[in-house]
């Protein structure tokens, strides 16, 4: 099909619909309504489908975690402080091994913070974000087209895995609009998950629950849990490298922020500075293998972020010693532009001594 | 030949209940199971129990059980219901959890119509962490958080869910029973089936509120809590039909 000029929020939407998604529950949150009104637009209109504006966003993720429960393919959305409030369910969906698509289109914070783009809920998104020990699979989309994408390939990680998949965005990745393509039709039956709740007829009855009052049998699951972990570590983590061939200094960059950061590397290449970009487009998994490999040749890394540094701490425990790492971030909202960037990267490369 | 006038419901396993004696959940799991075997609703129906005392509802009932979190029984019920309409869903729900944590859910699930059944356990305490004092604890009832007795000046009144969830044009039926006597219990069984069935026609959102005996956390003995009830609960919380819609030739 064509290419179509779409806003990130309602590509996400459209994707979510050929990918099968049956439910989506929201509650309105800047930066990401478009994703909630497009889904009121077009899911409520489709067969079998159905589109709640949830009374609160604990509301909503509970009503996923229903949907879920009986084998469909479910998802919500909201933005920072929004996200928050669904930690509770995002846990219990966690501890069920129930599949669930959130969507948090960053804003700044802490608090209520501001509407405009950050990457501050990294570390909420990478370390599970609710209590108890668990991990989510958190994508990290630096483009219109990688939202439609990623949103089709949330969906079949959390079936294939039954996890709950996070697609960590921010502001500007869902207002800006960029053509975008899509590489499904809707289907024509929506998937039903194996093994859900719909009525125990000719078969014994289910259970989905997560209490027991018996600490080992409990110990087991969490086992359970970390040993589907390392399995989707060794499968699904994914990154992209930039010109770091020849590289001295590499940026490594999440997001939008890496989005940036390539603007600001194209400008200082043709001005014959040798460096590139790391980006993790899997941020859980993150790729520690690929930047281990590459500490070998390359000692020197600066990490770029919309925050006050979270995955630069990630960057560190993967390299274990074995490179440099500098940091520089902007948090609270504020979105720096590749010159800016440019200028950091520039200043580190001859402090250094790299030239 | 002699025919059995007393059997254990088909919907209701084997297992031994862990409830108090004198507890009513023992009492409302049968009724409930009475109902579903009643009314053939086994294969298609989707239970959804809460933490607290009642947690282990899904260790009794022989249905599909998914477990909610404190509070969100309506709206994980919802979402069932709306990916699976041909579905027969009902939450159970005790005070604290209805009425305290969950009430934004209760009532929007209410409000919007939700074709579920609630089967509310009201016993004014919060059982299972040890007698805390529930949204619907009486006036001057003394619980563990309220040991000098429940001050509304400070803690406010006992919440009535049926009559402020009645107002709402989403619901269909809701009636408020007791399960402290014979009489009561086949009444309140009456309620259960016409709630159900009040959701195989689609009216709407239905609601059995059950004033339920504790004797544990009412420091009483089990008689005693049935007399309590009479006595002193269905003062505040008056039995009887709240909201019925299903007189009525088409829904509003």
């Amino acid at each position: 099909m064509a290419k179509i000029l779409m806003d990130g929020n309602s590509a996400i939407g459209e994707a979510a619909i050929r990918a099968g998604c049956q439910c989506y529950f929201g509650y309105p949150i800047t930066p990401q309504n478009e994703l909630t009104e497009y889904m009121a637009t077009h899911l409520s209109r489709r067969k079998r489908c159905a589109f709640v504006q949830a009374e609160s966003e604990v509301a909503a993720i509970n009503m996923v975690y229903g949907a879920s429960v009986a084998g469909a393919r479910a998802m919500t959305s909201s933005s920072s402080p929004g996200i928050s409030l669904k930690q509770e369910g995002i846990s219990y969906l966690a501890a069920c091994e129930l599949p669930a698509v959130i969507v948090n289109m960053q804003r700044g914070g802490p608090g209520l913070g501001s509407i405009s783009a950050a990457q501050s809920d990294y570390f909420q998104a990478t370390r599970g974000g609710g209590h108890g020990d668990y991990r989510t699979i958190v994508l990290g989309p630096s483009s219109v087209q990688e939202l439609a994408d990623m949103t089709m390939r949330a969906f079949d990680l959390a079936d294939k895995y039954k996890i709950p998949v996070i697609i960590l965005g921010d502001g500007v990745l869902g207002q800006m609009k960029e053509p975008v393509e899509f590489s499904r039709e809707a289907p024509a039956v929506l998937p039903i998950r194996e093994g859900s709740l719909r009525g125990a007829k000719g078969r014994p009855s289910r259970i989905i629950k997560t209490f027991t009052s018996n600490p080992s049998e409990l110990e087991e699951i969490n086992w359970s849990l970390f040993r589907r972990y390392t399995l989707i570590k060794k499968e699904e983590t994914t990154c992209e490298s930039f010109m770091i061939e020849d590289a001295r200094l590499v940026v490594v960059a999440f997001g939008i922020a890496a989005r940036i950061a390539k603007g600001a590397i194209k400008n200082l290449r043709s001005e014959g500075l040798k460096v590139g970009l790391f980006r993790p487009v899997t941020l859980w998994p993150f790729p520690d293998e690929p930047l281990k490999e590459m500490s070998k040749t390359i000692k020197q890394y600066l990490v770029f972020e919309m925050n006050m540094g979270q995955m630069v701490e990630d960057v560190q425990l993967a390299l274990a010693g074995r490179g440099e790492v500098a940091f520089y971030g902007r948090p609270g909202g504020v979105i720096p532009n590749p010159s800016e960037v440019a200028r950091v990267i520039s200043r580190l490369y001859y402090q250094k001594g790299l030239k | 030949m002699m025919k059995p006038v007393y059997i254990r419901p088909k919907s209701l396993k084997r297992t031994p209940f862990h409830y108090c004696p004198g507890c009513g959940h023992s009492v409302a799991h049968r009724l409930v199971c009475e109902v579903i075997d009643e009314m053939g609703l086994q294969e298609l129906i989707i239970g959804i129990p809460p933490p607290g005392c009642s947690v282990f509802a899904y260790n009794y009932f022989d249905v599909d059980m998914a477990e909610s979190a404190h509070g969100r029984g309506a709206a994980v019920a919802t979402g069932i219901k709306r990916a699976y309409p041909e579905s027969v869903v009902f939450t159970y729900q005790g005070d604290g959890d209805l009425a305290g944590i969950g009430t934004a859910e209760t009532i929007h699930a209410a409000n919007r119509g939700e074709n579920i059944t609630t089967i509310f356990i009201n016993n004014a305490v919060y059982g299972m962490t040890g007698g805390q004092m529930a949204p619907t604890t009486l006036r001057g009832m003394k619980t563990t958080t309220t040991p000098y007795g429940r001050d509304h000046i400070l803690e406010g009144h006992p919440i009535k869910m049926s009559e402020i969830l009645s107002m709402l044009d989403g619901v269909a039926y809701i009636e408020r029973v007791a399960v402290n006597s014979p009489a009561n219990i086949r009444k309140a069984k009456k309620a259960i089936a016409k709630a159900f069935q009040v959701q195989l026609d689609g009216r709407g959102f239905s609601m059995v509120e059950i004033l339920s005996p504790c004797p544990t956390n009412w420091k009483m003995t089990p008689i005693k809590s049935w007399q309590w009830i009479d006595e002193e609960m269905t003062g505040i919380f008056p039995l009887g039909v709240y909201r019925d819609v299903t007189e009525k030739t088409s829904a509003d």
